[in-house]
């Protein structure tokens, strides 16, 4: 099985007017983006704010429609899908939130938000539907009077373990993890870095990480993709794209992010300015203006997508 | 907190690690005496500040130490910033209260205070207000403000949690780089051991409201002696290694309202001894200028019991 993006693009209208809503311009939040991911595969997503990423992630989990591009499952587009194709994909794409203090209704009981996912007429009994709660819960280690508990009697790891039991019941292949671990505190991160890498090798599951952080990304992500002002700078095998970036970008970010030990302070590559504004992105190379290697068609031809090395695709007049 | 001492001098930056709930915060607010009241209190100890004990100080003179000599830049500058003042306004308030300036000097000082964080046109920025700044752009208005009176020390509380990692990059560099100039001693608020890496000199790490091990920042990450700080070092993911699997500390933090007799981090400490239930470990010299509190140390039970 595969989930496959390709050429996605999302635009969100800028508008003005109270009661005559006019179009003034496009937030271009994704634009033209392409990735895929396979069976028992980590895609890690890298990127800072205004990136894109959560918008892919939500155009993964049809919470939001593209405005242009496909996204293939199974091989078969989302846009041609019937009724039963629908349940299909929402029983095999689940999802993970960054915050489990918002991401857990406070007023449910444990059990009914780990049951939720269930289809409503997926046939199965209510002791059967307690099954797979005590199931799904056990799998991320809680313990076994958690289903008559609500949400604030946990604390914040348990909570996430919690919203991982949840994206678990319906038997999912892939699970969209937004910042799964950007809200809880670091001793408790490992635990659930762990457990999303355990439950993997376990279930055959593929992930998609999406996170700013690229040291839980690096450790739980098999290839790479990073973002920048909603396109792809550079896709790879993930080891291969931390030992040599190629795009400028990659190379920034990876030096930006500090490494854990003193004597490992190194020369840092320091972008000036900051990241475009999405509704005037500028004309080229989006990321010509804080690029400390541009060359002068960077301002004005956008550089192409292409394979520079084996499996490896950036999109750089540099190459 | 509980028993929490440190010397900080000129132009050092001590950084202060732990968890949430560990007290770093509180610390901070300690310092300049801040902690909300009556919900905390300060029953024991002494701040000196060159010298003087700032909790023998009345309020009227706190308020002119708080801003002049000690100033604080907090988390989040969306916050920490008034919307509905100008950033010149509120950049001027503080330059007029303690520098007394009037008029073009204090306009002078207002840019000059800008131009240190190196924000651009400063001038047509004044009449700005915080919404018009983008994240990276805020802390560094909040840290002028902060620096705009040269103070002595300078409380940084997690300054770069809310902005990206290349602006934080950014925003390290200009601080060390400020710092150096004005001689100004920081301390630094943070969960973060990369930042610590990066730019501290020296590190107090922290764990249920104390002290469980200081030390210069090399000390500290080549020869961590506290049980806690090796398993912190160790359960990080690293950007520049890859880790097949994480050591992980087991447990919860404690709840402070209810904590253990003996250590707090017992519970969850792969080194625990029956005497780790029982007394609080003592603090213990390990090299010069590094200290832990624990009992695994060589030293601490001849030390406990003289």
């Amino acid at each position: 099985m595969k989930l496959e993006a390709i050429g996605l693009k999302k635009y969100f209208p800028v508008t003005s007017g109270f009661s005559v809503r006019r179009t003034r311009g496009w937030v271009k939040a994704l634009d033209g983006v392409s990735v895929q991911v396979a069976e028992g595969e980590t895609l890690g997503i890298v990127g800072e704010s205004g990136s894109g990423k959560t918008t892919l992630a939500k155009l993964f989990l049809l919470l939001e429609r593209p405005t242009a591009g496909s996204l293939l499952f199974d091989g078969k587009a989302v846009a041609d899908f019937g009724r039963d194709d629908f349940v299909r994909y929402r029983r095999a794409v689940q999802a993970v939130f960054q915050d489990p203090y918002s991401s857990l209704n406070p007023r449910m009981r444990v059990g009914q938000i780990v049951a939720e996912p269930l289809p409503r007429d997926s046939g199965m009994s209510r002791p059967m539907v307690a099954q797979r709660v005590a199931e799904v819960l056990q799998l991320v280690g809680l313990p076994r009077e958690s289903p008559a508990l609500y949400p604030h009697e946990f604390s914040g790891g348990q909570r996430q373990r919690i919203a991982i039991a949840r994206a678990l019941v319906t038997y999912p292949k892939f699970i969209i993890l937004d910042e799964p671990v950007s809200a809880l505190d670091v001793s408790i991160r490992a635990q659930i870095l762990n457990l999303l890498k355990h439950l993997q090798e376990k279930l055959g599951l593929a992930y998609v990480i999406i996170s700013h952080d690229l040291a839980a990304a690096r450790y739980l992500a098999t290839r790479l993709a990073v973002m920048y002002a909603g396109k792809l700078v550079e896709t790879g095998e993930c080891d291969a794209v931390y030992a040599e970036p190629l795009h400028p970008y990659t190379e920034a970010l990876l030096s930006a992010a500090l490494p854990l030990h003193p004597s490992a302070r190194r020369q840092r590559i320091v972008l000036a300015g900051e990241v475009p504004n999405p509704v005037s992105p500028p004309s080229g190379c989006r990321f010509h203006p804080r690029c400390p290697r541009v060359l002068p068609q960077c301002s004005s031809q956008e550089p192409e997508w292409r394979a520079v090395r084996p499996d490896r695709f950036t999109a750089c007049h540099l190459y | 907190m509980d028993g929490v001492s440190f010397t900080l001098h000129a132009g050092e930056t001590l950084a202060l690690v732990g968890e949430s709930g560990s007290g770093k915060s509180v610390t901070c607010l300690s310092l300049v005496r801040l902690v909300p009241e009556p919900a905390g209190r300060i029953v024991g100890g002494r701040v000196l500040l060159e010298g003087e004990d700032l909790l023998q100080k009345s309020s009227a003179e706190m308020r002119r130490v708080r801003g002049k000599k000690i100033a604080m830049v907090l988390q989040d500058p969306l916050t920490s910033l008034n919307p509905a003042l100008t950033i010149g306004t509120q950049v001027r308030e503080v330059v007029r209260l303690h520098q007394g300036l009037r008029g073009t000097p204090l306009r002078e000082r207002v840019l000059e205070a800008l131009r240190r964080l190196r924000i651009p046109a400063p001038e047509t920025r004044l009449r700005h207000y915080s919404h018009q700044f983008s994240g990276g752009m805020r802390q560094r208005v909040s840290s002028a403000i902060a620096l705009s009176c040269t103070p002595r020390l300078l409380i940084a509380d997690e300054p770069t949690t809310a902005l990206d990692v290349t602006i934080q990059a950014q925003y390290l560099e200009l601080l060390k780089e400020v710092q150096a100039s004005a001689g100004v001693a920081v301390i630094l608020v943070t969960h973060d051991f990369g930042i610590v890496a990066a730019i501290a000199d020296r590190v107090a790490v922290m764990y249920a409201g104390r002290i469980v091990e200081m030390g210069s920042t090399l000390q500290v990450f080549d020869n961590p002696s506290h049980p806690y700080t090796r398993a912190l070092l160790r359960c990080l993911p690293d950007v520049g290694l890859k880790r097949e699997q994480l050591v992980e500390i087991g447990g919860q933090p404690p709840d402070l309202a209810r904590l253990p007799q003996g250590c707090p981090f017992a519970p969850r400490c792969p080194e625990r001894q029956p005497i780790c239930d029982e007394t609080y470990p003592p603090t213990v010299p390990v090299a010069s200028g590094h200290i832990a509190s624990c009992w695994a140390v060589p030293g601490a039970k001849a030390r406990a019991s003289p």
